[in-house]
């Protein structure tokens, strides 16, 4: 009994030095953000703030406010249509298997895995000929794209448990592939929704190479790319910027506290297990 | 049976809106960069004449003479083997620790996987912000200033603005890779946790009655049992050091003599802020064969697995 209370002891010791290491950023944020103008300094960096001001938060909510709207119009779009053709592809995949269909759902795979590089500067000269450079339209398409792979790997691993003889059950009723769609398989879907909404939703928010290279006026450009922006002029206004760094990150964190269990999933759904 | 083909063609043409965007925008313009990077585009004057003339390999060529270059593959190397090594290390104690079922498990496990959730952009912001070091000694910022703190100035250095290096491991790449690994060391806890709670109790109980140790029990069995998701988790992570772009360009950006540069950000300033097309798209061409030796291999063999 003595060693297990040790263990336990030594396990608690880990978990909290660890926690510390893990919420450290978190209280540099924090603390930051709600000091006053003339509180905030590299020096009293460590310290609370003597007094709660919000006046950080207001500036940089000023400045990023159409910023947020920008990704609130890329994110809601893109999410939603990378969902719908995620369901559509999965379910052919995993239930109207044809000849070649593993090896069309191993290109599509393949996608997921490139580093976005190697596809960048053709994809900004596209972005220019169809004139949708520099535009959220652009990018919701850039994202629904590329959100492809993933979303149609969550729904295909999804869709694989449901028992087959459940459409043939259904086929003999009269239903074809679309009715079988509709009638079964939509309606139970709604868990694999959740998991790719949320993922699409907090991945697109966080999202920064494309939004930096697809946008260049800062009217059109997400949230992610006007605090690069805001971090990155000299000002030595810490609290505006750790306010940014929050507003930043607000959405997805509570996404995050709310739907964390769908959030697991979908980040386990990455590891491409069959 | 009757509706074989009518299906068919139906199942194609649900799927025809995807596999066309995948082959323009995937398969399309990897050609294209792949065109770019064999011909002579290096100013925008060149770009706008749009005459291709094949260079061959000069702009690999160049690349691998670039000093700049070589620091970045250095730099990727280090960074994903010390990534990778404290991701997957930190994860696995934590998933041992957390499986154990403590009080107050859930709420740590939230905790270690809450950064997953957040933007490279941010944590880039606020971990400069912590590591920037002020001047040494009288002047410290950030972590250096709490060590000054806590007396522990012993521990105060240059951190990212550091131009030291070892056997080509540049050390300013420390608190860059301490960030990457508070980032991502969640992702391998959740997916050990995962795969322990899929372990029957009874393998675990029956090694400790024959008297195996912790370790023991870790080592021949646990891990064992885990392989195949380590492998997993050790190929999700390792190109993240390939796409670390958001989270360097944030934190460090190239750092001085580009002790902090990587292959992403010295593509992202060739092609979009001095115009050199070619050698911003041979960059990319060299990055996407890093990532496909290591997925292509995994993707067959699990595909392969699958049809077993």
């Amino acid at each position: 009994m003595k060693i297990k209370q040790e263990n336990t002891k030594k396990n608690y010791l880990i978990l909290i030095i660890m926690t510390l290491f893990f919420l450290l950023p978190m209280y540099v944020l924090l603390s930051t953000s709600f000091k006053s103008f003339d509180n905030v300094s590299v020096t009293n960096m460590w310290n609370l703030p003597q007094n709660l001001s919000t006046a950080g938060f207001i500036t940089a909510l000023k400045k990023l406010a159409p910023n947020i709207l920008n990704s609130l119009y890329l994110v809601i779009p893109a999410t939603i249509i990378s969902a719908i053709l995620g369901s559509l592809n999965g379910y052919i995949l995993s239930k109207w298997k044809f000849k070649s269909s593993e090896l069309i759902f191993g290109l599509l795979l393949f996608g997921m895995f490139i580093p976005y590089q190697s596809i960048l500067l053709p994809l900004v000269k596209f972005l220019q000929n169809i004139g949708l450079y520099g535009s959220i339209p652009g990018l919701i398409l850039v994202h629904v794209v590329y959100g492809i792979p993933i979303t149609t790997l969550i729904f295909r691993n999804y869709y694989s448990e449901i028992p087959t003889a459940l459409i043939e059950a259904a086929r003999v009723d009269g239903a074809n592939l679309i009715g079988v769609y509709r009638h079964i398989f939509l309606p139970i879907s709604i868990p694999a929704f959740v998991v790719v909404i949320i993922w699409q939703f907090t991945n697109i928010w966080n999202e920064f190479l494309f939004a930096v290279t697809v946008t260049s006026r800062p009217a059109q450009q997400p949230i992610t790319v006007a605090l690069t922006n805001l971090a990155g002029s000299q000002v030595t206004e810490w609290n505006v910027q750790m306010s940014g760094a929050i507003i930043t990150a607000l959405p997805t964190l509570l996404i995050y506290i709310i739907f964390g269990r769908y959030f697991i999933k979908g980040l386990l759904a990455g590891s491409v297990k069959g | 049976m009757k509706h074989k083909t009518r299906e068919k063609l139906l199942s194609l043409s649900i799927l025809s809106p995807s596999i066309i965007a995948i082959t323009i925008f995937v398969y399309g313009f990897i050609f294209r960069t792949l065109q770019i990077s064999f011909i002579d585009w290096n100013s925008f004057s060149k770009l706008l004449t749009g005459k291709i003339d094949f260079v061959g390999l000069k702009n690999y060529i160049d690349l691998f003479q670039d000093t700049r270059f070589q620091t970045d593959l250095w730099n990727t190397l280090y960074f994903t083997l010390f990534f990778i090594l404290g991701s997957i290390f930190l994860g696995i104690l934590l998933s041992l620790i957390l499986n154990e079922k403590p009080k107050g498990s859930i709420i740590f496990q939230n905790i270690f996987l809450f950064p997953m959730a957040i933007s490279f952009v941010v944590t880039g912001t606020v971990w400069r912000w912590i590591f920037s070091p002020g001047t040494l000694p009288d002047n410290p910022y950030g972590i250096n200033l709490l060590f000054k703190k806590l007396g522990m100035d012993l521990f105060q250095w240059k951190w990212f603005t550091s131009t030291s290096s070892v056997l080509y491991f540049n050390i300013a790449l420390i608190p860059v890779i301490i960030a990457a690994i508070w980032q991502f060391s969640g992702y391998t806890m959740a997916m050990w946790l995962a795969g322990l709670r899929g372990i029957p109790e009874q393998i675990i109980e029956a090694a400790r009655i024959d008297g195996a140790s912790k370790w023991q029990i870790f080592s021949k069995i646990l891990f064992p049992m885990q392989k195949p998701i380590t492998l997993s988790a050790v190929i999700i992570l390792a190109p993240v050091s390939l796409k670390a772009f958001a989270l360097i360009y944030n934190m460090t950006g190239s750092g001085p003599n580009n002790v902090t540069d990587i292959p992403a950000i010295y593509m992202f300033e060739a092609t979009f802020r001095s115009n050199r097309y070619s050698t911003g798209s041979s960059i990319a061409i060299v990055l996407l064969m890093m990532v496909g030796l290591l997925i292509i291999p995994y993707l067959i063999n699990n595909l392969k697995r699958r049809d077993d």
